[in-house]
C-alpha cells in the first residue's frame, strides 16, 4: 500500500539571477513500512525532495499525496497539522529544543498533538527506552552526545506513530560507528513498529541498510533499486 | 509545559533578561515614586489651602464673593445652623466668620489686611489658626480688644506682643470705623503671605466694631475627610443647598472657591500620565530591541518548531508568555521598590523650604510627604503590562513568520 505518492515534481529556485532546477520531474511511490534511502551527489535535490514530501516546501508543479492527503487541496494550517500528526522529522542537526530535557522534547510534540498528560510521560519514557536512552530522560541536549541527540530526535519523530518519518542526513554529523548504531536503531523501529522511513544520505554504509535505494542526480531519479 | 518552556527561555541569556528587567523595574519604580511625590504635593496643597480659612464648603451671601463688604453679609444664621445639623454627617464641623478688608496701623506702619472675626473655640478645629501659635496665646471667646497676628506681620510692623494695633474699616452704615486692639498672640502659617494678610479677633468684637449685629460674612465647613476628587464635597453641598432652600445664600465647595487649585490638580494628573507614557516609550524600545535580538538568535529553533507542526499563533503565544513573565516580574519588583522608597522618605518628608519661598502662593508645602494612590499603581502596572505585551507582538510575529526551510538551512 502506497503511503507516499509524488507525480512529476518540479521545483526551481532563484538564486539572484540564476535559476536553479532542483527537481525536474520526480515520480516516487513509497509503500508502507519501507526503509528508503535517497542517495545522490551534493546539490542533487535530496533535501528539496524531503522538504516537499514533508510539506515544508511546495513544488512548482506536480502532486504530492501523503497518507491519502493530497497537498494540492491543503492550506498552510492543514499542512502544519499533517506534519504534526502524520510526519516525523529528523534533521541533520539542531533537532532539539535546547532548554528542554530529552523527555520534555519528546513530550512537547505530544503536547502539541493534544495527548493527555499522563499518557505523554509514559509514552515518552517507553520510546526513549526503545531508542536506547533509558535513564537519560532528564538530560538537556547539551548534556547528550551527538548520537544521543539524534536518538532523541528519532524518538520524538516516531512516538506518535506517524505515517512516515523523513530524515535528512541523520548520520552526517556522527562518526561512522555512532551513525551505524543510529541506522540500526532506526531499522529496528522500522521492523518492530512498521514505521516508514525515508532518509537521505551520502554514506554507503547507511545505504546498505535500506530496503530500497533511490538515487537522484540533477533533480531526476537515475536509479531505483529494491534491495533485501 | 508552556510555562516551563517560557521560564527557561527567559533565563537562557541572564544578562539580557536582567537588562530588560532593570528597564522595567526602573521605569515602574519611577512611575510610582514620582506619582507618589505628586500626589503628596497635591494632597498637601489642597489641605493647606482648605485649612487656610477655605474649608471644604463655604456659605456666603450671594453678593459677597463679587463684593466682599460688610453689607453683603448673612442674617438668619439659625436657619443655616439647622440646615447644617440636619444634612451633614456626624464629624462635620463649621464655624462662623466676619471677614472684611481693613487697614492695620501703628505709629510707624500702615498696611491693608483682612480682618477676620472668628469663634475661637470652633475655628481652632477647622482651620490652621489656633494650631500654629508660636508665642503668646490664642483668642478666647470673651476677649475684648485682643488680636492675634502672623509672624511675618509682626516683623514687618516691627512690633511685639502687648503692643497696640489700630484697625480701620467701613462699617454697615458706610462710616469709617476704627478700633484699637492689643496683640496677644502670634501665629505662623505655611506661607508668609498668609502671615501678613490675616489678623484675627473674636467675632463679637468684629461685629461690634462694624455695627453688624448678628450678621456674619461666611460659614466655613470642614467635612470629616478630605476627598481630593471633590465628589464628597459636591454631594454635601448639594444636600445643604436643598435644605437651605434660599438662593440668597450660595454654597460653594473648595473646588469652586479655589479654581486655580482645581486646574492645577487636573493639569498635574495629565502630566503624570504623560510621564508614564514617556517612561514607557523608552522602556518599550528597550523591550522590542532586546526581544528582537533574542528572537533572531533563536530563529532556527522557531523554524524547527514550525517544521514539527507548530502553528504561528502558538509561537506568538510562546514569545508573548516570555515577555509577560518578564513584565510581571519587573512590574512587581518596581512596585515593591516604589513602596519601599516612598515608605523610607514618608516618615520625614522631603524638605522643600529652599524652593518654597518662590512658590508659596501656590500653597506648595514646606515639607513634602509622598503619598501612593492605589489607582496610580494600577494604572502604571497596567500601562507597562499591556503596552509591553503589545510591543512584544512585533518580535513575536517575526518569530512566527519564519520559514522552516530557510531557518533550518543556515548551519
Ligand atoms: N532555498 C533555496 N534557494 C536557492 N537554491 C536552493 C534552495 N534550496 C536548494 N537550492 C538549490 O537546489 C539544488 C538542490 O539542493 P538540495 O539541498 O535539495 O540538494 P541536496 O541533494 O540535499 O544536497 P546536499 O547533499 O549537499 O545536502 C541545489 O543546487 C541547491 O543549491
Ligand atoms: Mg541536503
Amino acid at each position: 500500500m502506497a503511503i507516499v505518492e509524488t507525480k512529476n515534481i518540479k521545483k526551481t529556485y532563484k538564486q539572484g539571477k540564476v535559476i536553479v532546477e532542483a527537481l525536474c520531474g520526480i515520480d516516487l511511490i513509497v509503500d508502507k513500512a519501507a526503509f528508503v534511502a535517497l542517495a545522490g551527489p551534493s546539490g542533487s535535490g535530496k533535501t528539496t525532495m524531503l522538504n516537499i514530501i514533508g510539506g515544508l516546501d511546495l513544488p512548482d508543479s506536480g502532486s504530492v499525496i501523503v497518507d491519502n492527503n493530497c497537498f494540492a487541496d491543503m492550506n498552510q494550517a492543514d499542512l502544519a497539522s499533517l506534519r504534526l500528526h502524520k510526519i516525523g522529522f529528523v534533521f541533520q542537526a539542531f533537532n532539539l529544543i535546547p532548554v528542554l530535557s530529552a523527555i520534555e522534547n519528546v513530550e512537547y510534540v505530544m503536547l502539541l498533538q493534544g495527548v493527555p498528560k499522563i499518557e505523554r510521560c509514559d509514552r515518552a519514557k517507553g520510546i526513549l527506552d526503545d531508542v536506547g536512552l533509558k535513564g537519560k530522560y532528564d538530560r538537556r541536549p547539551a548534556e547528550l552526545s551527538g548520537g544521543q541527540q539524534q536518538r532523541v530526535a528519532v524518538a520524538r519523530a516516531i512516538v506518535s506513530n506517524p505515517a512516515i518519518v523523513l530524515a535528512d542526513e541523520p548520520t552526517a554529523n556522527l562518526d561512522s560507528k555512532t551513525g551505524e548504531d543510529l541506522v540500526l536503531m532506526m531499522k529496528k523501529m522500522n521492523t518492530e513498529k512498521k514505521v516508514t522511513f525515508i532518509f537521505s544520505t551520502h554514506d554507503k554504509m547507511v545505504m546498505d541498510y535500506a530496503t530500497r535505494l533511490v538515487t537522484i542526480k540533477d533533480g531526476l531519479i537515475v536509479n531505483d533499486e529494491i534491495k533485501a | 509545559m508552556y510555562i516551563i518552556l517560557a521560564w527557561r527561555n527567559i533565563w537562557r541569556n541572564p544578562r539580557r533578561t536582567i537588562v530588560i528587567l532593570m528597564a522595567v523595574i526602573i521605569g515602574v519604580w519611577s512611575m510610582i515614586f514620582l506619582g507618589a511625590l505628586m500626589r503628596g504635593m497635591e494632597t498637601q496643597m489642597v489641605k493647606n489651602s482648605i485649612s487656610t480659612l477655605t474649608g471644604s464648603i463655604q456659605i456666603h451671601n450671594q453678593n459677597y464673593r463679587n463684593d466682599p463688604v460688610v453689607e453683603n453679609s448673612m442674617d438668619n444664621i439659625d436657619k443655616l445652623d439647622k440646615a447644617l445639623s440636619k444634612t451633614q454627617d456626624p464629624g462635620t464641623l463649621w464655624a462662623k466668620r466676619v471677614r472684611v478688608n481693613a487697614i492695620a496701623s501703628n505709629a510707624r506702619h500702615a498696611t491693608g489686611v483682612t480682618l477676620v472675626g472668628i469663634e475661637p473655640e470652633k475655628e481652632v478645629k477647622i482651620s490652621f489658626i489656633g494650631n500654629t501659635m508660636i508665642s503668646g496665646r490664642f483668642l478666647l471667646p470673651g476677649d475684648k480688644n485682643k488680636i492675634i497676628v502672623g509672624k511675618a506681620f509682626l516683623k514687618k510692623f516691627n512690633t511685639k506682643i502687648g503692643n497696640k494695633l489700630i484697625l480701620m474699616s467701613q462699617d454697615t452704615q458706610k462710616e469709617i470705623a476704627s478700633k484699637a486692639f492689643r496683640i496677644v498672640g502670634i501665629f505662623s502659617a505655611e506661607s508668609e503671605a498668609v502671615e501678613k494678610q490675616f489678623v484675627f479677633v473674636p467675632i463679637s468684637q468684629a461685629a461690634k466694631m462694624l455695627k453688624m449685629g448678628d450678621s456674619i460674612s461666611e460659614i466655613s465647613i470642614i467635612l470629616p475627610r478630605l476627598d481630593i476628587t471633590g465628589k464628597k464635597e459636591t454631594q454635601a453641598a448639594k444636600k445643604l443647598i436643598t435644605a437651605i432652600g434660599d438662593d440668597t445664600f450660595v454654597v460653594e465647595t473648595w473646588q469652586q472657591l479655589l479654581p486655580m487649585i482645581k486646574a492645577y490638580l487636573e493639569m498635574s494628573e495629565f502630566f503624570l500620565y504623560i510621564w508614564y507614557f514617556v517612561v514607557f516609550v523608552a522602556m518599550g524600545f528597550g523591550i522590542v530591541n532586546t526581544t528582537l535580538m533574542a528572537i533572531f538568535e533563536r530563529m532556527r529553533e522557531f523554524g524547527l518548531m514550525k517544521a514539527l507542526g507548530m502553528r504561528p499563533f502558538q509561537i506568538i503565544k510562546g514569545v508573548v508568555t516570555e515577555t509577560f513573565f518578564l513584565l510581571v516580574l519587573g512590574i512587581l519588583t518596581g512596585i515593591i521598590l516604589g513602596f519601599l522608597s516612598v515608605v523610607a522618605i514618608a516618615k520625614n518628608g522631603i524638605d522643600l523650604s529652599a524652593l518654597a519661598a518662590g512658590t508659596q502662593m501656590w500653597g506648595i508645602p514646606r515639607i513634602l510627604y509622598p503619598e501612593i494612590w492605589a489607582r496610580d499603581v494600577v494604572v502604571a502596572g497596567l500601562v507597562v503590562l499591556l503596552l509591553g505585551i503589545l510591543v512584544s507582538l512585533y518580535p513575536a510575529f517575526k518569530a512566527a513568520g519564519v520559514t522552516p526551510t530557510t531557518a533550518m538551512r543556515k548551519n
